[in-house]
């Protein structure tokens, strides 16, 4: 079992890197999204240091969204996820193993660029570390929660929209705590509360998102 | 004993049961609710004491918080029946969860209106993020999320699954997100109690209060009936009870 | 009677909102009523095909 998850995971990593546009579309994207804020509000470095947090974890949870048809589409048109789920292995595996990955191309490289973007918005240092901190907890969170709506549309022809109807709700309380302890580090107070949440909540998608997921893999290829 | 318990149990999963015992129970719970709710609405509007601090204004709350309750309770209504659908795969089950859909979304759309009336004599604007209203606009959306991926799988027996999966999902997210929005709000709060939550409510203000919540009820469950029963009917077209029903109307 | 509907000066919030109640949770009530009515018209128009085939 444990080969088959790695194998997987070595699959879909190496085909991720033949269209390296699937790595760098979203981060582009989330580099973007956070550079029209100031833009489209004022580059008053009081204001930006504000608002900063909340907009980089926006940009991050929109552009973890809008990637998350790269984690069933291809197997689905070609039929290699008809195949997972007649397989031996428990489909739970198999989903954790393709999470992982969409992970590794989304969420690692937005935690990678974070530091960046925070000082681009005047984000205190610690600001910047706390910021680390809630992406490196949240954005798995993400790609889990996403992995569950994106089983339910992949059979939909024109389920994109409806994929952010479904997903972004239950994306909230991530952002809630996630800015917020980034906010309560740059005003000195402690953050130990929404990062243990956060990491209680990643416990809780971690067992359950999978088991969802195949479940909504099973009725969408019916 | 056993035997007439699995008999009960059976003609409510049999559709022919079903709509037959509905057609019954929708006259009694309809009108009882319209009672209910007339008796509730006089109270709590002509009745019912001014409260010293709003005035008349917090009349609203008999529309309000009924409405409220009925938003959640009736997310659990449906993520309980597509549950059961989902295991069991009784039919019936999925009916009572597609039809429940609209009401609660319908109730949820009312909560967060009249709160906005509300708000506007309360603290002067038409909006405030506060922790309730803002839990009620997320569900709103959730409620929103079933219609849609409902409409949008053409299979409705695939369609029913996908929402039941759905609806445990957002059932299981739903006091998750209610903790954090509350926990957002407060800090940013500051001192202020919001007046939507009842400290301790006088006797006076707490009928009117609950012959509304109970008639909203039964208006749910009178509403779900003939929502259910239409659906059953056009799902069981082909069978001969329903043809021996539409020739005898 | 007046001072009644007037409401203290909330008059406006109040009655709105009763009012829009009103008519949400009625069209919510009624609709389907129509539909069934729908439905019976479609279907009998369904069986006099299928019985005269």
């Amino acid at each position: 079992m444990y080969n088959a998850f790695f194998s997987l995971l070595k699959r879909d990593l190496r085909l991720a890197f033949r269209h390296k546009s699937e790595i760098l579309n979203p981060l582009f994207f989330f580099v973007i999204v956070v550079t029209l804020f100031p833009l489209g509000i004022s580059p008053d470095k009081v204001i930006l240091a504000q608002i900063g947090p909340g907009i980089i974890w926006v940009a991050a949870l929109l552009a973890s969204m809008l990637s998350l048809d790269s984690l069933f589409r291809s197997d689905f048109e070609d039929g290699t996820l008809e195949l997972m789920l007649l397989s031996e292995y428990p489909l739970s595996v198999l989903i954790l193993a393709k999470i992982v990955v969409h992970w590794l191309i989304t969420g690692f490289p937005i935690i990678i660029f974070s530091p960046l973007l925070g000082t681009v918005m005047f984000l205190s240092n610690d600001a910047i570390v706390t910021l680390i901190y809630t992406l490196l907890l949240g954005t798995p969170i993400l790609s889990l929660i996403g992995a569950i709506g994106m089983a339910l549309v992949v059979a939909l022809k024109r389920g994109g929209m409806l994929l952010s109807l479904l997903v972004l709700p239950l994306y909230i309380p991530v952002l809630i705590f996630s800015s917020n302890a980034v906010g309560s580090s740059m005003a000195g107070l402690s953050i130990s509360g929404q990062l243990y949440f956060l990491g209680a909540f990643l416990i809780f998608c971690l067992t359950l998102a999978p088991i969802a997921t195949s479940a909504a893999l099973r009725v969408s290829l019916e | 004993m056993m035997k007439a318990i699995m008999k009960f149990i059976y003609q409510f999963a049999s559709p022919k049961h079903f709509y037959r015992i509905s057609g019954k129970l929708i006259p009694w719970f309809g009108w009882i609710a319209a009672l209910l709710i007339i008796v509730g609405s006089i109270d709590g509007l002509f009745f019912a004491p001014v409260d010293y601090q709003q005035g008349d204004s917090y009349r609203i709350i008999f529309i309000h918080v009924p409405a409220a309750w009925m938003s959640m309770f009736i997310y659990m209504v449906m993520a309980s029946a597509g549950a059961i659908g989902l295991i069991w795969k009784i039919k019936l089950a999925d009916v009572v969860a597609s039809s429940s859909a609209p009401i609660g979304a319908a109730f949820t759309f009312l909560a967060l209106v009249t709160g906005s009336i509300w708000g506007k004599p309360m603290w002067g604007a038409w909006w405030v993020w506060d922790a309730r209203l803002t839990s009620e606009l997320i569900l709103l959306f959730l409620y929103l999320g079933f219609m849609a991926l409902e409409s949008a799988i053409e299979d409705p027996r695939a369609a029913s699954r996908a929402c039941a999966i759905l609806a445990i999902v957002g059932v299981i997210n739903i006091p998750i997100i209610h903790y954090s929005v509350e926990w957002w709000n407060t800090l940013h709060q500051g001192a202020t109690i919001t007046k939507l939550d009842k400290p301790s409510i006088h006797i006076s203000m707490l009928i009117p209060l609950l012959l509304m919540a109970l008639g909203f009820k039964l208006y749910y469950a009178s509403v779900v009936l003939i929502r259910a029963r239409n659906k059953v009917l056009y799902a069981e077209q082909n069978n001969g009870w329903v043809k021996e029903i539409v020739k005898q109307s | 009677m007046a001072e009644l509907f007037q409401m203290g000066k909330y008059g406006a919030y109040v009655w709105s909102s009763y009012g829009i109640a009103l008519v949400v949770m009625g069209y919510v009530a009624i609709k389907p009523l129509f539909d069934k009515k729908a439905i019976f018209k479609e279907l009998t128009m369904k069986y006099r095909r299928e019985e005269k085939s």
